[in-house]
């Protein structure tokens, strides 16, 4: 069992667990900002997958990556204004709406990619990295942590941003008071529905944001389907975080550990069947469902949809 | 026995029936425009479906076919769904079952009679469907844990452990592909006259009838149906909603398993890994389009069986590969909830 | 008795209403609304529901926009597009349930509506806040979560809010509602202050003795329009009687009309002939010790009730809203699991058996949240008329539903009790609350009940139901040597209908009072957790 604890195992496990953490990480941050706001935003799987392929083929036409980053983003803000302007706007189901723009994303996606490239799977070059002086030399954690895509430090500040906003902005105030007492909100004279609207455009870019780096950072390919249900995992995450980002984090890299966990004992010499490596992270929500479910706590206004004058 | 009786009952009628054939006609619309963006002929592309899905003998007969699977997890979808529970994890109920039915039956067959196996595959395969609604089903009940996210996550589940079981313990060690033992053509669910269709079909339109009039006519239904319109008002009337969420999720969840069990018995006879037909989110929308009545149902799931069988000829015909039938659903789905959106909008102008 | 000219020159003037109109589909809720409200004045208005005060209100406070019409404040004409402008021009408004977000605490609850994109000024919002206090003096803490407040500090809170921007206008909506005699009174200080302190206080309520005691001036409201106001002269002039006497001409139009809806509007009936003092010598009919449940978050679980109730007794419980009634009510009717203590109804222990076996020994309970609980929105009248009863042999043989029976017992009960509506299977929510109420009294019906519970009975109804509903709780709801328990924060309402009065706070029974002369002084103490005397 040595080969378990030697400088590449641990490294090759950090690093993938930061790999196949932060597209949870970003997703389940936006999708915590709808949710504070009392939008269920389960469209979230499409809208990064959106990401992941307008990213994708931003990158691989422009051979830019932040271009890619910047590509995903917007396609998922796109992807989530048609969800704001039916969900929020004229108050329709947000669950209907939200698998149709899954299932639309699934298939729009597969369809361009084959229309664009065929059967061929093209990669984008490798990816590019941003040393930080003097930590990315670290044993153990150097590389895997220091030495990485801007995007995976932007995700990590970002983090700490939305502790900020949350608790020092009226931005942050707005979401609260709109997921928790719409009515109140209203009556102090901020629009509900642009409270909401926003959070539900900030988590489709996010979401997005999540996608384009599966499909650029994390794979440099796209596949059809290739989220896999990242989104919804992001959406547990976001619900059992009760409104905390650490929380986000924390949950996202665990997550990422349970993916990188396969390629780590690869890596380490040890081999388990792909599929069942591909359960892990789902019989993990179910366990932490089952384990945690008393303490996932929701805003009261969540799914509902506001109409002044209704109580 | 929610309708009220309208005075202008004419346009009302008319309004009936816009409400369910624009949503269609406005996703076939959109539909066609997308294919026109990718230089297809739309024109082309629907005649062909409808030509291999309907006119055609063998095509018509294929799409009748593919009917009893839709139709058995639309009954299980009517069930939930009427009693407020999203029962979003078919896929996985269903592909778990149809494993271990295509597992079970040809190793039941030299003990038993076809017959006897069958029936005992189809008991199997509603227990096991019915089990992997269980933990949601729990979570609901107990914590009221949103069922979408647990549901949806016991899917991806499933179909992942139904690859591991296919791979490994019931792995057929005599083909080159990963895929369970396949059942003699024979020994399959026994076809109508000389068609090629089999008789799980009438099992199925029979259920779909018999969910209907479980809902609608029964202490059971209505029970459910007042979980589903507002679960506080079932406990102050003294319903056991713990009970019924159970209840509900496991006839909705045994109904899909059931289908997984009728799908491989009656077509396939055995399953390869990675197959995974997902039927469960494509019967979503149909059932909302049907708003949950049994008869709409079987004729949207018809309409659809032909979209599917047709979309999946197009595919290796006309290079379009069936993944847009998936958004054909989406835009079915979007514009289901717009024209409900407009309707209310409508009535409450009329009303009060 | 038209309104009185309308003066916008006059500098004490702060809002001037012209001819404001606003119609909805098949109502018009305010029609060619004149009104004057002035700096340094208390100005109560007054009508029954439905006679356009809330609509008024949205209209003034920014949540409606009028159809017709012209608004001036300070002597300006203006228009009040949204919730924002109205605080702009310094409208404040305080509605009947409470619009603060529970999870926010006091300070950002003050700070929400200034623009999205900047960080929070505490600094500045302690300091207004400090100023209001002291106006107000009251002496809420700014960094607890407003969700832990009681209800009385959070309506000083809003209060502080409508007042943020300026201390023009402070519209009270039903203030008193919510809050215990003593919360009254005290809200009574606060509002005197206010307008010495120069404030326009419009004050809306449906009782007469309050708008008597606090209104420097009363308009009623009948049907959207003004029907009549007294100004400070005829209120000094007049005595309470002669100036109840005189709004109650407005709000009925004849004179002569409605002599006992008027002891229905004035609450605390001055006779209370036709109860009789119930017999509490031998063994009680409903018995409850150590009764403790548990709550969710946000819910006040019971903490040890104990009482005692004879047959035939009309029980009232008091206390304000939120200290465990909901799940009193739960309990007895078996809705509700107690993590301890036990229940005895007529000598035999009930606390383990659920709704439908306690149904069947006579417990009924109508619920305060008619359309929220007590019935199923989407259905028919006649369904939610045998909703307790589902699968019940009367309605379904074999487990079939015979839809034909079910439609007749609803024709047969909607004539019974005169519920107006056009058919027994119309959807339930098309009906007015009056109408629902009476579904609910029909389902809930029974001659040979040991135990009815009343929630709130007459929460949100027009006057005419009121009166019946209370008759027939007097009447002892048509089941003799039944225990009534009447749950309600309308004190006046316990008073008239109750033999007792027990009061319940933070679950627990503080004490239970006589229903007699000098029971409000007492039940206000117990209702702020004075122990019992």
């Amino acid at each position: 069992m040595d080969a378990l604890l030697t400088e590449v195992f641990i490294g090759s496990l950090i690093f993938g667990a930061v790999t196949a953490g932060v597209p949870l990480l970003l997703a389940g941050l936006g999708e915590q900002v709808s949710e504070k706001s009392g939008v269920l935003n389960i469209g979230l799987e499409g809208m990064m997958l959106i990401g992941a392929y307008a990213g994708f083929t931003a990158a691989y036409l422009s051979d830019s990556f932040l271009l890619g980053f910047l590509a995903g983003g917007f396609a998922g803000l796109a992807t989530a204004a048609l969800m704001a302007l039916l969900c929020v706007i004229l108050g329709m189901n947000q669950i209907v709406v939200g698998i149709a723009i899954t299932l639309g994303a699934e298939g729009l996606t597969a369809l361009l990619h084959h229309f664009q490239f065929s059967r061929s799977y093209p990669r984008l070059s490798k990816v590019e990295t941003w040393p930080i002086p003097g930590l990315s030399d670290l044993p153990y954690v150097g590389s895997a942590l220091f030495d990485r895509n801007v995007l995976i430090y932007f995700a990590i500040l970002l983090t700490v941003a939305m502790v900020w906003v949350f608790r020092r902005t009226h931005f942050g105030l707005n979401l609260q008071a709109a997921g928790d007492k719409p009515a109140a909100l209203d009556a102090t004279g901020v629009n509900v529905k642009a409270t909401r609207s926003a959070a539900v455009l900030i988590t489709g870019f996010l979401g997005g944001l999540g996608g384009a780096y599966m499909s650029t950072v994390g794979g440099g390919l796209f596949l059809p389907f290739m989220t896999g249900g990242a989104g919804f995992i992001a959406i547990v995450l976001a619900m059992l975080a009760r409104g905390h980002p650490l929380w986000v984090l924390v949950g996202a890299l665990l997550f990422g550990a349970s993916l990188s966990m396969a390629t780590a004992l690869q890596v380490a010499g040890v081999n388990i069947p792909t599929d069942v490596v591909q359960m892990l992270p789902f019989a993990m929500v179910i366990l932490v469902l089952v384990l945690f479910a008393r303490h996932s706590q929701l805003p009261p206004a969540l799914g509902i949809p506001y109409h002044r004058g209704e109580r | 026995m929610t309708d009220s009786s309208q005075p202008r009952w004419a346009p009302e009628a008319l309004h009936r029936v816009l409400r369910v054939l624009l949503p269609i006609l406005l996703a076939l619309g959109a539909g066609a425009v997308l294919l026109v963006i990718l230089g297809k002929d739309p024109l082309a592309y629907y005649g062909y479906v409808l030509k291999r899905g309907l006119y055609s003998p063998s095509g018509f007969e294929a799409s009748i076919t593919r009917m009893a699977p839709l139709l058995l997890i639309a009954a299980g979808l009517i069930v939930a769904f009427r009693a407020g529970l999203w029962n979003l994890g078919v896929d996985g109920q269903f592909l778990l079952a149809a494993v271990f039915v295509s597992a079970l039956t040809p190793a039941l067959l030299p003990f038993m009679p076809a017959i006897a196996a069958i029936v005992l595959a189809f008991l199997v395969a509603v227990a096991v469907g019915a089990a992997w609604s269980l933990i949601p089903a729990f979570l609901k009940a107990r914590h009221g844990i949103n069922e979408i996210i647990s549901t949806l996550m016991m899917s991806f589940l499933g179909v992942s452990f139904a690859n591991v079981l296919i791979k490994i313990p019931f792995n057929d060690p005599s083909t080159t592909v990963p895929q369970t033992a396949t059942l003699p053509v024979d020994d399959r669910l026994a076809r109508l006259g000389d068609s090629t269709v089999h008789w799980g079909v009438v099992l199925a339109v029979i259920m779909v009838v018999a969910v209907h009039y479980l809902m609608e006519r029964t202490s059971l239904g209505l029970k459910l149906q007042i979980v589903g319109t507002n679960p506080r008002t079932a406990i102050h009337c003294g319903l056991d909603v713990k009970r019924l969420t159970f209840v509900a999720f496991a006839i909705s969840a045994g109904l899909a398993g059931l289908a997984g069990a009728v799908d491989v018995l009656g077509v396939h006879g055995t399953i390869r890994a990675d197959w995974n037909p997902a039927y469960g989110i494509v019967v979503i929308p149909l059932v909302f389009l049907a708003r949950f009545n049994g008869f709409a149902v079987i004729a949207f799931v018809f309409f659809f069986a032909v979209l599917m069988i047709g979309g999946e000829s197009a595919a290796r015909r006309l290079g379009v590969p069936s993944f847009f039938v998936l958004v054909l659903v989406a835009l079915l789905m979007l514009f289901f909830a717009v024209i409900e959106f407009l309707d209310h909008a409508r009535r409450n102008r009329a009303g009060s | 008795m038209r309104s009185s000219s309308v003066n916008p020159d006059s500098h004490d003037v702060a809002i001037a209403l012209n001819g404001i109109t606003k119609r909805f589909p098949g109502v018009v809720a305010n029609d060619r609304i004149s009104l004057t409200f002035r700096r340094g004045e208390v100005h109560a208005l007054l009508g029954e529901n439905g006679a356009g005060k809330s609509t008024l209100i949205a209209i003034m406070s920014g949540m409606q926009r009028p159809d017709s019409g012209q608004i001036q404040v300070a002597g300006r004409s203006v228009r009040i597009t949204s919730p924002s402008a109205a605080l702009r021009l310094g409208i404040g408004t305080v509605y009947q349930h409470v619009l603060l977000v529970p999870s926010l605490t006091v300070l950002e609850n003050l700070m929400l509506g200034a623009p999205w994109w900047r960080p929070c000024n505490r600094t500045a919002t302690l300091k207004r806040f400090e100023e209001l206090s002291a106006l107000l003096s009251t002496n809420v803490a700014p960094d607890s979560l407003v969700g832990r407040l009681s209800l009385g500090q959070q309506q000083q809170v809003e209060i502080m809010r409508a007042l943020w921007h300026g201390e023009l206008v402070l519209i009270l909506d039903e203030p008193t509602s919510m809050l215990t005699p003593q919360g009254v009174a005290e809200l009574g200080v606060v509002v005197r202050r206010l307008r010495d302190h120069g404030v326009a206080v419009v004050f809306i309520t449906h009782k007469l003795k309050e708008a008597y005691d606090l209104a420097d001036r009363v308009s009623v409201l009948r049907l959207g329009r003004v029907v009549g106001e007294l100004g400070p002269e005829d209120l000094r002039a007049k005595s309470e009687l002669e100036a109840i006497d005189a709004v109650v001409a407005m709000m009925f139009g004849r004179e002569e009309e409605p002599e006992d809806l008027k002891t229905t509007l004035l609450g605390g009936a001055r006779e209370r002939d036709g109860l009789s003092v119930a017999e509490r010598s031998g063994e009680p009919a409903l018995s409850m010790r150590g009764c403790h449940s548990h709550g969710d978050p946000g819910e006040c679980p019971l903490a040890g009730v104990d009482l005692d109730v004879w047959p035939g007794e009309i029980l009232g419980i008091a206390g304000v809203d939120g200290n465990g009634q909901k799940h009193f009510a739960e309990a007895l009717a078996g809705q509700r699991r107690l993590s301890a203590g036990s229940i005895l109804l007529g000598g035999e222990a009930v606390e383990r058996t659920d709704v439908i076996q306690r149904r069947a020994r006579g417990v009924r309970y109508i619920t305060d949240e008619r359309l929220g609980e007590g019935t199923a929105a989407r259905h028919s009248v006649a369904t939610n008329l045998i909703l307790k009863e589902i699968g019940k042999s009367a309605f379904w043989r074999h487990g079939l539903t015979q839809w034909r029976q079910i439609n007749e017992h609803g024709r047969k009960m909607i004539a019974e009790h005169d519920i107006r509506a056009p058919s027994e299977r119309t959807t339930i929510e098309k009906l007015s609350g009056g109408n629902i109420q009476k579904v609910l009294l029909a389902r809930e019906w029974a001659p040979d009940a040991s135990l009815v519970i009343f929630n709130k009975p007459t929460y949100g109804l027009d006057l005419q139901t009121t009166k019946r509903a209370r008759d027939w709780i007097k009447s002892g709801a048509g089941a003799p040597g039944a225990v009534i328990i009447v749950i309600s924060n309308e004190l006046d309402e316990l008073i008239e209908v109750c033999h007792r009065i027990a009061v319940i706070d933070r679950g627990r029974i503080a004490g239970v009072v006589d229903a007699g002369d000098g029971a409000t002084s007492e039940i206000g103490r117990l209702m702020t957790g004075a122990e019992a005397a």
